[in-house]
């Protein structure tokens, strides 16, 4: 299996926290990784993005080619435009759709909204909402990784979940069920618009 | 044992498994997370291995190779523009030697990510002479820590580190150790004479060096990290170095159909570079991260002989970091019968996309600084601000426009002064309290020494911010240090950075700037990040009281 995930958000939302996840789940499962991260500068508010590679195969390179990439999962729907150019053919967008506006020149956000409804190959939703609907909006990004997960083979959604105890576990038990539930309702966002399409 | 670690990681841990006693840094993007590890692993506590940030990269180097001196393995890290603060000790340590193991580790930045330049830390390796290491991925970000610090020990000099962002800041699996080597008992120098770098020794050591040369040309010829790899097609050979290994490998999953050397170790392997040129004929292609090293190597000051591409035929991108998309064009254009090939089809980009810059933080004192500081300076036809390098760099963008100059470290304090004495006035320096502490100090005393009409604002906020809230040496000092260098002590004044003294910040401030000599304003307030840190910290120690 391969999947070469672009990860995007804004400094601060915590875009780390899902590769994180994914990483532990990944080499709990036993395949290759490759996430480049940006630290520094661009932590403050700007655009982030990580280049998270899982595979079966060793992985050569940190970053991924443009045109490649299986999957880009956002927590802001204009940062899921900005890294289009790098997703391949057939490849999918799962992100959120609560915009962060700070900055003036922020798109109309019809139009962002019609942009990613034009792509096609697009899980957008509120996954704040999903995840207060269950548990607490501070889930929000395991809910994402819910969506996220049903793209991506190769990782059993069970693994993923044994990630989250192991990841989450110095914050109680709590902490880790709000995530699980949060991650469940948001795979299951992603299946009703798969099933949608 | 198979762990998940960044480049930097993988590296900390390689060091520590091989018996580290010593760890020195300032923090700087992306180097910060070497000593961040060794700071929190087990083993540091366990062994009392040191750990403590520094006040900058000179004291770093110079602390490493003390304990180096001291028989023991040091190593130390920085961000490529550390190594310019650093330069003294650094080139004149290939000159005193080592005792114990030293690497000098350098995370260079290209394309720039959190730097003001792409400098590339091999060419200070190649005029200090002596050896340099890049690893090309985690697993050799490991291996390379414990293979540095013997090969420091057997050619006697320090062993240059270097990293780049890419690895840096990558996460990737490691196979690792599961126990760590002993630390080295405490020794003393063989060859005494050597560590005192009076001319007369010094004359006696750089003819040793220069025939120590062909000693580590001859380790790199061996080296385990390079390599030569023999490929059907003889048309050309290609030279890869550090990661632009990895970018050629995901282009050719195959297999690379040319002959092709791998370098991660300098200086450069002559017999391993003279082989791939007898065999291509002499079409070689250089890929490498950073400035054009090898390749001018390589061409020479005529560029007769050998057909050289890379960065300067213009195949290769000069400026920014290489990736796997760079490489591929670069390949392509060369060799244009592997275009297709090498092909992507990719998404246009979406044209509603616009920029988004990074910012100061709600809540930071350094905006405060901005408000009250833009405010004042209105009320002068002329003034400028001279700025410098953390966090209160973004006041030179929207909505502060605030500064008119940021250069290195420290050059806040310095240019003010430079630009009071042509008679400039207001000048204004901003700098915060940990490049204060790393390079401020200095300059302060000359423009005490002179009592420069210039004010010097230190925005305060407790902390080494940008790279992620590190210990700042100075912390509860800076007043102190100010008046201890002779600064008046009517005109170091201190004032919290909020918006509630917004009117009172003003008012001081245009006292100061209207006073005909040197202030000091340290305008102070807790990192907004670290606070939250601390709170939360707090929160729950209180918590785990109870329970």
């Amino acid at each position: 299996m391969k999947a070469d995930i672009v990860l995007a958000g804004v400094g601060g939302q915590g875009i780390l926290s899902i590769a994180t996840v994914l990483g532990a789940a990944a080499l709990k499962a036993g395949l290759f990784i490759k996430q480049a991260e940006v630290h520094g500068m661009s932590q403050r508010g700007g655009d982030v993005q990580s280049c998270l590679r899982i595979s079966s195969n060793p992985i050569a390179s940190d970053l991924i080619r443009s045109g490649s990439a299986d999957l880009i999962v956002s927590l802001e729907p204009m940062e899921a435009l900005r890294y289009l150019p790098l997703l391949r053919k057939g490849g999918w967008i799962v992100t959120g759709t609560t915009p962060v506006v700070n900055i003036d020149n922020y798109p109309a956000m019809e139009e962002v909204t019609a942009t990613l409804n034009g792509f096609g190959n697009t899980v957008a939703a509120d996954f704040d909402a999903v995840a207060r609907d269950v548990a607490s909006p501070r889930s929000a990004n395991m809910a994402l990784l819910g969506a996220a997960s049903r793209f991506i083979e190769g990782i059993t959604p069970e693994q993923i979940e044994e990630a989250i105890a192991i990841i989450f576990a110095a914050k109680g038990e709590a902490i880790i069920e709000s995530n699980i539930k949060a991650f469940r309702a948001g795979r299951q966002v992603a299946a009703d618009t798969v099933a949608a399409n | 044992m198979k762990q998940l670690l960044l480049g930097d990681e993988a590296y900390a841990l390689g060091a520590l498994h091989a018996g580290l006693s010593g760890g020195y840094a300032y923090p700087g993007t992306p180097s910060t997370e070497i000593l961040e590890f060794i700071q929190q692993h087990p083993l540091t506590r366990e062994r009392g291995i040191h750990s403590r940030w520094s006040s900058n990269e000179k004291t770093a180097m110079e602390e490493a190779l003390g304990m180096s001196f001291c028989g023991k393995r040091a190593l130390v890290a920085m961000k490529h523009v550390g190594l310019n603060v650093a330069a003294d000790p650094y080139v004149n340590s290939a000159f005193t030697g080592v005792n114990g193991g030293l690497l000098v580790t350098v995370a260079d930045d290209p394309s720039m990510h959190s730097s003001q330049n792409e400098q590339d830390s091999r060419f200070y390796a190649d005029f200090a002479l002596m050896p340099l290491l890049e690893p090309s991925n985690q697993q050799e970000a490991y291996d390379m820590a414990r293979y540095g610090f013997e090969l420091s020990e057997r050619v006697g000099t320090p062993v240059t580190f270097r990293f780049v962002t890419r690895l840096s800041h990558s996460r990737g699996t490691v196979e690792t150790a599961d126990e760590a080597m002993p630390e080295r008992p405490l020794s003393y120098p063989e060859k005494s004479r050597q560590w005192v770098l009076m001319p007369g020794n010094s004359k006696v050591r750089y003819r040793e060096l220069l025939a120590d040369w062909d000693r580590m040309v001859a380790e790199s010829e061996k080296s385990p990290f390079n390599r030569y790899t023999p490929g059907a097609d003889t048309s050309m050979g290609i030279i890869v170095s550090g990661i632009a290994a990895n970018y050629l490998a995901e282009l050719f999953p195959e297999g690379v159909p040319f002959p092709t050397v791998k370098i991660s170790q300098y200086p450069l392997p002559v017999e391993m570079i003279s082989r791939l040129a007898d065999e291509t004929g002499g079409n070689i292609l250089v890929i490498e991260e950073g400035q054009p090293f090898i390749e001018q190597k390589l061409r020479g000051l005529l560029g007769r002989g050998l057909n050289i591409s890379g960065k300067l035929s213009g195949h290769i991108n000069r400026t920014g970091e290489l990736t796997p998309d760079s490489v591929a064009a670069g390949i392509a254009k060369l060799r244009p019968e592997l275009a297709e090939k090498l092909h992507v089809e990719v998404n246009a980009p979406a044209e509603l996309v616009v920029p988004r810059p990074p910012a100061l933080c709600q809540g930071c004192g350094h905006r405060d600084v901005y408000h009250a500081l833009n405010d004042v300076l209105a009320e002068f036809p002329n003034p400028k601000v001279f700025g410098d390098i953390g966090c209160y760099t973004l006041g030179w963008l929207k909505p502060f426009n605030a500064i008119d100059s940021v250069v290195d470290m420290g050059a806040s304090i310095t240019m003010a002064k430079g630009a009071a004495d042509a008679g400039q006035h207001p000048s204004v320096a901003i700098i915060g309290d940990s490049t204060f502490t790393h390079s401020g100090m200095t300059g302060l005393l000359d423009a005490i020494n002179e009592n420069s009409p210039a004010t010097i604002i230190i925005s305060d906020n407790l902390t080494t911010g940008m790279t992620g809230g590190q210990d700042s040496q100075g912390t509860g000092k800076i007043e102190q240090i100010c008046i201890g260098l002779g600064a008046d002590p009517a005109h170091v004044r201190t004032i919290d950075s909020h918006p509630r003294t917004h009117e009172q910040m003003k008012e001081l401030l245009r006292e100061e700037i209207a006073y005909p000599g040197l202030s000091v304003i340290v305008a102070r307030r807790e990192c907004i990040q670290t606070a939250r840190r601390h709170a939360s910290a707090k929160a729950k120690a209180a918590k785990g009281g109870e329970a």
